[in-house]
């Protein structure tokens, strides 16, 4: 019953606890925040860094050569564009060295709209981050993939960016993270900050089990045969919202894929569901122009072309510069639930 | 003819250039510093090897045996006194080094071979830093604490505080492996970039100060453009100087006022565990790079014509001797060439070799990456 953003801090308490993660820094990750998002509350190696998201990467490049484990944030994505020369240099460093050095280094970022968060605080950086060869890149949807997620990736010897969707962050999942009480007010007494002084407040950490999702595995949450829509991240529960809605009100089954990596992407899993359904939808709230989703549609094509029964399709924002901060803004740039639902019924009932 | 890019041949001067003096002196001095003879001709020959090995790498990049070529001909005073005072190994407990590509001197004294620069200035795939892929000089080295030079300036120093904090906490836990210090170089136009400020903020939070030398080379020129029309007419050292980081600037073309430096601010670093800021005057003898075509210039002060000069006047070496170490030198350069072009070239099988390291938890790239996700079964 977590939350994403508790979730993520039990990953990261089992990173500590189990998997030797050294250190969680950035700005205001430490006390007493514990993370803008909370998500780093409680955290035995959690610290404060100056205001520098270039000192924040390279320092975990610096800690991670030298045999650490680091895990860093940069507060909001919107402001990891700084650092893009660097993103790159972390993940060029084991090809260019010739495999002489490692580069074990957990990014966690903010992701998309859907906080009010204006112009500065609503950006999408898959797009971007895709085009960082040597990186692996993973975004869930939900509570318990972030916690398996966050696992994998801390494991994973590799650079690797962990994009936590903004609007998601305060989700409670259905579903329990092994180890994790049942009463959802429990977990909130042991791990959550309280509110006002919490100079001596120290957690109560639950006894956590391992849970890896392994990064490459989508997951297939509906199974249908009209179309196929491949989403990940925000618009994920919005897909199978309306891929739940058309299937009770009109009887179309739609297969449903959460991406959770973003790269290396489950070609597989989309694959063989293009075979199956030769219909494919494919959605985010990036900015439409050179989107992630754009590759997704070329190997769809290059691949799927004789395949596919009616055109493939995206569905992603407006290719605007920011998020407004009247909701209207938001409301009409970045693809809705209403926006979803009409996209798969054209998919589904377009004549072949 | 003599090649123009290489120093005069000293034949003719031979009998003007001897000392007066009578007996062999025990140390070289530079104003109130002073170095053992002994020490001066190990310098003195580190800084020749590295001049030869410039002169062939640029000769490589003219012939079409390498395309680009940078370096350091004019900092290998600063370079080789810096080499021969790293605490060379792997770990926390060793020196790390972030270099910039002008550190040739750095490796040669800390006895990389030759070839292992020549390979990757040719790109071959016996080039153990980049198998090439990189630039000369964009070394490599895990087991010297030396991580991967990129040709982006500065980033080395947003770098260095991470491996200064482990090597502080290695310390702390460690007291007998408490002198391992993070090393890193840059050149004086670099210090214009952020990174640069990082390295100093990021080094001094109260009770979290890092034992980082910060290593400024200052030539006077990014690329083409003269620094004092882009900076304060101020040292850069000064910068230190709001973080409250001890300082100093040097003549690094005198390898006895540089070695002495380095040595007190290495020191001061492996047991205050704090930062120290070095800036090293130096020369650009050759420009920027091939890109400028890497011509000699002759109105830089040569920091090698300067020591072999003071060596001699000093009685510590005699002419003979120093051309016989010349030619050492070249024949030793010119041998790492000829092998280095005999070695294999990286093939269409390499491309994506080393992009990943191998993963337990990655469903599609568990070896390496092997080009865009394929269906699995």
């Amino acid at each position: 019953m977590a939350n994403m953003a508790q979730a993520v801090r039990m990953a990261l308490h089992y990173g500590e606890k189990h998997l030797g993660v050294t250190d969680v820094f950035g700005e205001d990750v430490g006390p007493p925040l514990g993370g803008v998002f909370t998500a780093t509350q409680g955290l035995k190696t959690a610290w404060n860094t100056p205001l520098g998201e270039r000192g924040i990467l390279g320092a975990a490049m610096g800690i991670a050569y030298a045999g650490g484990r680091p895990v860093c944030e940069i507060q909001f994505c919107d402001y990891a564009f700084n650092v893009l020369d660097m993103f790159k240099i972390a993940g060029n460093q084991r090809w260019v060295g010739a495999g002489g050095f490692d580069m074990p280094i957990v990014v966690m970022t903010p992701n998309g709209a859907g906080i009010r968060g204006s112009v500065y605080h609503s950006h999408s950086f898959e797009g971007w981050a895709s085009r960082l060869p040597g990186w692996k890149i993973v975004m869930p949807s939900n509570a318990l993939d972030a916690y398996g997620l966050v696992l994998a990736a801390i494991k994973d010897p590799n650079p690797v960016l962990v994009l936590l969707p903004k609007a998601l962050l305060r989700q409670k999942d259905t579903r329990l993270i092994p180890g994790e009480p049942a009463d959802a007010d429990e977990l909130s007494r042991m791990i959550d900050a309280p509110v006002g002084d919490r100079a001596n407040w120290e957690p109560q950490w639950p006894e956590l089990e391992d849970h890896t999702v392994k990064i490459g595995e989508a997951a297939l949450v509906r199974e249908g045969t009209a179309g196929t829509v491949v989403s990940y991240g925000r618009p994920l529960p919005l897909c199978v919202q309306a891929a739940d809605e058309l299937a009770r009100e009109h009887g179309s089954t739609f297969d449903v894929i959460d991406l959770r990596s973003i790269f290396p992407y489950d070609w597989g899993m989309i694959s063989r569901s293009v075979l199956k359904t030769g219909r494919v939808l494919i959605v985010n709230e990036d900015t439409e122009v050179t989107n992630f989703g754009e590759h997704l549609l070329r190997r769809v094509i290059d691949e799927h072309f004789y395949d596919l029964v009616v055109r493939p399709r995206t569905l992603m924002g407006k290719h605007v510069p920011g998020i407004g901060m009247n909701q209207n803004y938001e409301l009409n740039s970045v693809p809705q639930l209403g926006d979803i639902r009409a996209a798969l019924w054209d998919l589904a009932t377009e004549a072949a | 003819m003599p090649d123009m890019n290489e120093d005069p041949p000293d034949l003719e001067d031979a009998l003007l250039r001897r000392s007066t003096r009578t007996a062999a002196p025990a140390v070289i001095r530079s104003g109130r510093e002073v170095m053992s003879v002994e020490l001066a001709l190990t310098v003195f020959r580190q800084m020749l090897r590295t001049r030869a090995l410039e002169e062939r790498s640029i000769k490589m990049s003219k012939s079409g045996e390498a395309y680009f070529w940078i370096g350091g001909p004019g900092e290998e005073a600063f370079n080789v006194c810096l080499g021969l005072q790293v605490h060379k190994g792997r770990g926390p407990a060793h020196d790390y080094l972030h270099l910039h590509y002008r550190n040739a001197g750095v490796m040669l004294a800390m006895g990389m071979p030759m070839i292992d620069h020549t390979r990757q200035l040719a790109m071959r795939a016996t080039d153990t830093h980049s198998r090439g892929r990189n630039f000369v000089g964009h070394y490599s080295i895990p087991a010297w604490n030396v991580v991967p030079v990129t040709s982006v300036i500065e980033v080395q120093f947003a770098m260095a505080p991470g491996t200064a904090l482990v090597q502080k906490r290695h310390g702390q836990k460690n007291p007998l492996e408490a002198e391992g210090i993070t090393i890193v170089v840059g050149g004086e136009a670099g210090t214009a970039e952020g990174d640069f400020e990082t390295c100093l903020n990021w080094s001094t939070r109260p009770d979290n100060e890092l034992p980082v030398l910060m290593l400024v080379a200052n030539n006077r020129y990014g690329i083409s453009t003269d620094l004092d029309t882009v900076h304060a007419h101020r040292p850069i050292a000064d910068r230190g100087i709001p973080y409250g980081v001890r300082n100093e600037t040097i003549d690094g073309n005198d390898p006895v006022a540089t070695w002495n430096a380095i040595d007190r601010a290495m020191r001061y670093c492996r047991r205050e565990r704090k930062p120290f800021l070095l800036e090293a005057m130096v020369s650009r003898l050759h420009g920027h790079s091939s890109s400028s075509g890497a011509q000699r210039n002759w109105t830089e002060t040569d920091p090698l014509a300067t020591f072999e000069q003071k060596l001699i006047d000093f009685g510590a070496i005699d002419t003979a001797t120093v051309r016989a170490l010349k030619e050492e030198a070249k024949k030793e350069a010119d041998d790492a060439v000829v092998r280095t072009m005999k070695e294999a070239e990286p093939t269409r099988d390499d491309v994506y070799a080393f992009t990943y390291a191998p993963s337990a938890v990655d469903a599609v790239y568990p070896n390496d990456f092997t080009g865009l996700p394929e269906a699995r079964n």
